[in-house]
């Protein structure tokens, strides 16, 4: 690691700068998803077609990944607390359970849209499905993203390196998890 | 504190042990990560671009102006041609030069300097940052290079032309445009992260909220007011891609979807944008006048809270830019309502500004010309936003050459006045020397008077019910007029003029660059804290880092020797 600019260290705002710019980046996330999900509402709302579209959805793949986020999240925090206590290798070892989590809710995710596609419900197909599709992948995104910048945190957290990283992309994870929450009931519940 | 690791930095130098040896150019030039250097990147990036979209602005002037005619160093303008002309003037002056130069190169040099730090909070994010910038600017130029030419859909990319190429005949240029900017928003939102991380955290000791100079308050605020608001046109953007390569009909009326959505996403985005582009360069005007009046700002909480409302009502004006586009008129006079309140703020900050200059001993250096004609210009562009706010004048004047005056009147005094504006005035900072006054006045002068003589026939033509966006006006009889045809010569004219002079901008820049005066440390004896340290700072900024005592604007003072007081000098 090359020295940080003094610049890093302080903290004038009263936080430590790197949690500081996590919640920015969360925000400027929240306006992404917002923006999609909100014109999805409004489509939502003045076309009753969408509904027989989303009556193809599978509910209990989307309830299960949503319990597989939710348990994942829950490592995250195991491992924050881990960091705060001291304990690298603790930490390093939730954050590989925090991202199987992820795995599996790809996995889980492939093997839906597989069967989707097959069945003749492609991204072209009707907008329910384009927004479906660009929402879910866009989160898809998301998870992948989040599972690598895990795994690297992970890999130096178990030499007691930069443990402060545990939380912050525990933070970001909590993030992916939530817009998940709002993705399932839109997407999946309401038909 | 707590949990950040112990790096434990010696005010001294943390930094010294970490470049044993002078790095190589490569190293030193484009994998730095020191903000200064990223700084000038960006600004000569998009100084590079504002050539281009300069010379894009040539040749479809020559093209309206002398219809048919082989316009010199392009050729003859095809109908095609001049659609990809005009789309990515605008594009390219909005995000590859107003926003580069205001945001990304003045932030990026003086936010670590004014504040007292270092650097950036996140150095090798910023580096990020401006190498992605430069990739969406190599893929937007890409973009005029593959078959069926560049994007030509205007730069508000309305579908369904923007949406499927068998309209707008561009498959391959339509889809590197879109990435090119959603590209371009990614960079500039890593970029405003870092902005408001460092801004918020990495002050020097002292230095408390209203001891921020104005300049880095605006361009924080831009950022902000960027990262909320870009947001739903980044998935705009997505969609859009999808729509015009995946075939789904986001935007599609025929099977399903709504091309008013994409208006929705694309202007609750491009009028806070506007804003985004405007605040840096009342921020930096603010540096110059108060220096070049030797007065305190007038009211700079005003000023700072009229800038935080701007920013919030900023967001409930865009339909103002849909009034024809079937929107319920009773949401048009809502819309009208809330445009003509965002002219008061506005025009707030425009007589704070004069209250400022009142009774200072004013001296009409460079930059305090460049920042006096920013007052000036940009209040007619605002007072002509007012005709078009109002629903029942727009429906005449929508896309006629009124609104592109009306903008042109914004954007000119905000993106080229103002960073001629803080280019002049930080030059000598930047590269140690002082620019040619004389030359500065030439180019000046050569540079405001042609504007107006490009820009005022066309509010007349628009008002004349010209239509933007026509390839050749002898299509249409009734525009076809000898008077206004004239008047359209007459711009052109002016823009060549106005080009020619940039060339003493250039030459003065680059010949300064060696043969300047020594500027020394404080040439305009300016009280924040960049004037603090040598012209150009070294790497780190300050051998022994800054404290703060007072604000940025006390100049003046009665009771002292010197007209002003450095923020960093102890009571
Ligand atoms: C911050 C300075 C401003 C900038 C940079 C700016 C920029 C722009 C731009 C780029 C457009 C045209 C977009 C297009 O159709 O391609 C526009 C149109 C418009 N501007 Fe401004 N503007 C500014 C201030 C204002 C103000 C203060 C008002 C009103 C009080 C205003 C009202 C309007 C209206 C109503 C339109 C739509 C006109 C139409 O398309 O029919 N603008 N402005
Ligand atoms: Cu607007």
């Amino acid at each position: 690691m090359s020295a940080r600019p003094i610049a890093t260290t302080r903290s004038a705002a009263g936080m430590p700068t790197g949690r500081l710019a996590v919640w920015w980046v969360i925000a400027s996330e929240i306006v992404i998803f917002g923006g999609l999900l909100g014109s999805y509402v409004m489509f939502r709302l003045g076309h009753d077609a969408f509904a027989d579209q989303a009556a193809h959805t599978n509910t209990w793949i989307g309830a299960f990944n949503t319990f597989v986020l939710l348990t994942s999240s829950l490592f995250a925090v195991l491992g924050h607390k881990a960091a705060d206590a001291g304990d690298g290798r603790r930490a390093a070892r939730m954050l590989y359970l925090t991202a199987a989590g992820g795995m599996i809710f790809l996995t889980a995710k492939a093997f839906e849209w597989t069967t989707e596609i097959q069945h003749g419900f492609t991204i072209s197909a009707h907008t329910f499905w384009s927004f479906y599709y660009t929402a879910a992948g866009l989160h898809a995104l998301h998870v992948v993203a989040g599972i690598v910048i895990m795994l690297i945190v992970a890999a130096q957290a178990r030499k007691n390196l930069e443990l402060q990283r545990v939380e912050l992309i525990g933070l970001y994870w909590h993030f992916v998890d939530v817009v998940w929450i709002f993705l399932f009931p839109l997407l999946y519940i309401a038909k | 504190m707590a949990e950040s690791i112990p790096v434990a930095p010696s005010p001294a130098r943390a930094h010294d042990h970490e470049h044993p040896a002078e790095p190589g150019f490569i190293r030193k030039y484009l994998l730095s990560t020191d903000h200064k250097v990223i700084g000038l990147q960006y600004m000569f990036t998009g100084m590079a671009m504002a050539l281009l979209g300069g010379f894009l602005a040539y040749v479809f002037r020559m093209q309206l102006a002398f219809p048919g005619i082989d316009v010199p160093l392009f050729g003859v303008v095809s109908p095609n041609e001049y659609n990809s002309l005009i789309t990515n003037h605008g594009a390219i002056m909005i995000f590859w030069v107003a926003m580069p130069v205001l945001i990304a190169a003045f932030g990026n040099y003086l936010i670590p300097l004014m504040i007292g730090a270092d650097d950036m909070a996140f150095p090798r994010l910023n580096r990020l940052s401006y190498q992605l910038f430069l990739v969406s600017a190599l893929v937007l130029l890409a973009s005029f290079f593959v078959e069926g030419g560049a994007f030509g859909g205007a730069w508000t990319m309305y579908p369904p032309l923007s949406a499927s190429s068998e309209f707008n005949q561009t498959p391959l240029g339509t889809t590197l445009f879109i990435c090119a900017v959603a590209l371009e928003f990614v960079a500039f939102l890593m970029g405003g992260i870092n902005f408001v991380t460092t801004t918020m955290n990495s002050r020097a000791p002292g230095m408390r909220m209203y001891d921020i100079p104005m300049v880095v308050w605006m361009i924080v605020l831009a950022s902000i007011l960027f990262m909320a608001s870009v947001g739903p046109l980044v998935a705009g953007a997505v969609m859009l891609l999808f729509d015009h390569t995946l075939g789904t009909a986001f935007f599609d009326p025929q099977r399903g979807g709504d091309p008013i959505l994409w208006q929705h996403l694309f202007w609750f985005f491009g009028h806070p944008e506007v804003y985004v582009v405007l605040l840096p360069a009342v921020g930096i005007v603010a540096e110059i006048i108060t220096v070049f009046a030797r007065k305190k700002l007038f009211a700079y909480k005003t000023v700072l809270y009229t800038a935080f409302g701007t920013g919030v009502l900023s967001f409930t004006v865009w339909a103002h830019h849909q009034f024809i586009a079937g929107i319920d008129p009773r949401m048009a006079n809502v819309f009208t309502i809330t445009t003509l309140l965002i002219s008061v703020p506005i025009a707030e900050m425009m007589f704070v500004y004069i209250a400022t200059l009142y009774g200072g001993s004013i001296q009409l250096a460079t930059p305090m010309l460049w920042a006096l004609a920013f007052i000036a210009e940009f209040l007619i562009g605002g007072v002509t936003g007012i005709f078009l706010g109002a629903s029942g004048s727009d429906i005449y004047l929508h896309d006629t050459y009124f609104v592109l005056a009306h903008f042109h009147y914004t954007f000119f005094p905000i993106a080229i006045i103002g960073s001629f504006a803080a280019i002049s005035y930080w030059y000598p900072k930047m590269f140690g020397r002082m620019l040619n006054e004389t030359l500065g006045k030439i180019h000046f002068w050569g540079t405001v008077i042609p504007f107006n003589t490009i820009f005022i026939p066309l509010f007349v033509l628009g008002a004349a019910g010209e239509h933007r966006r026509i390839w050749d006006f002898a299509q249409f009889p009734e525009l076809a007029s000898e008077p206004l045809r004239n008047l359209d010569k007459v711009a052109t004219v002016s823009l060549v003029i106005m080009l020619a002079f940039q060339a003493v901008f250039l030459f003065n820049f680059f010949w300064s660059l060696r043969r300047g005066q020594k500027a020394g440390k404080n040439p305009w004896h300016a009280n924040t804290l960049e004037w603090t340290t040598e012209s150009p700072p070294p790497h780190g900024n300050w051998k022994q880092m800054p404290t703060v005592y007072r604000g940025p604007y006390e100049y003046s003072v009665p009771g002292r020797d010197a007209d002003f007081w450095p923020q960093n000098e102890p009571a």
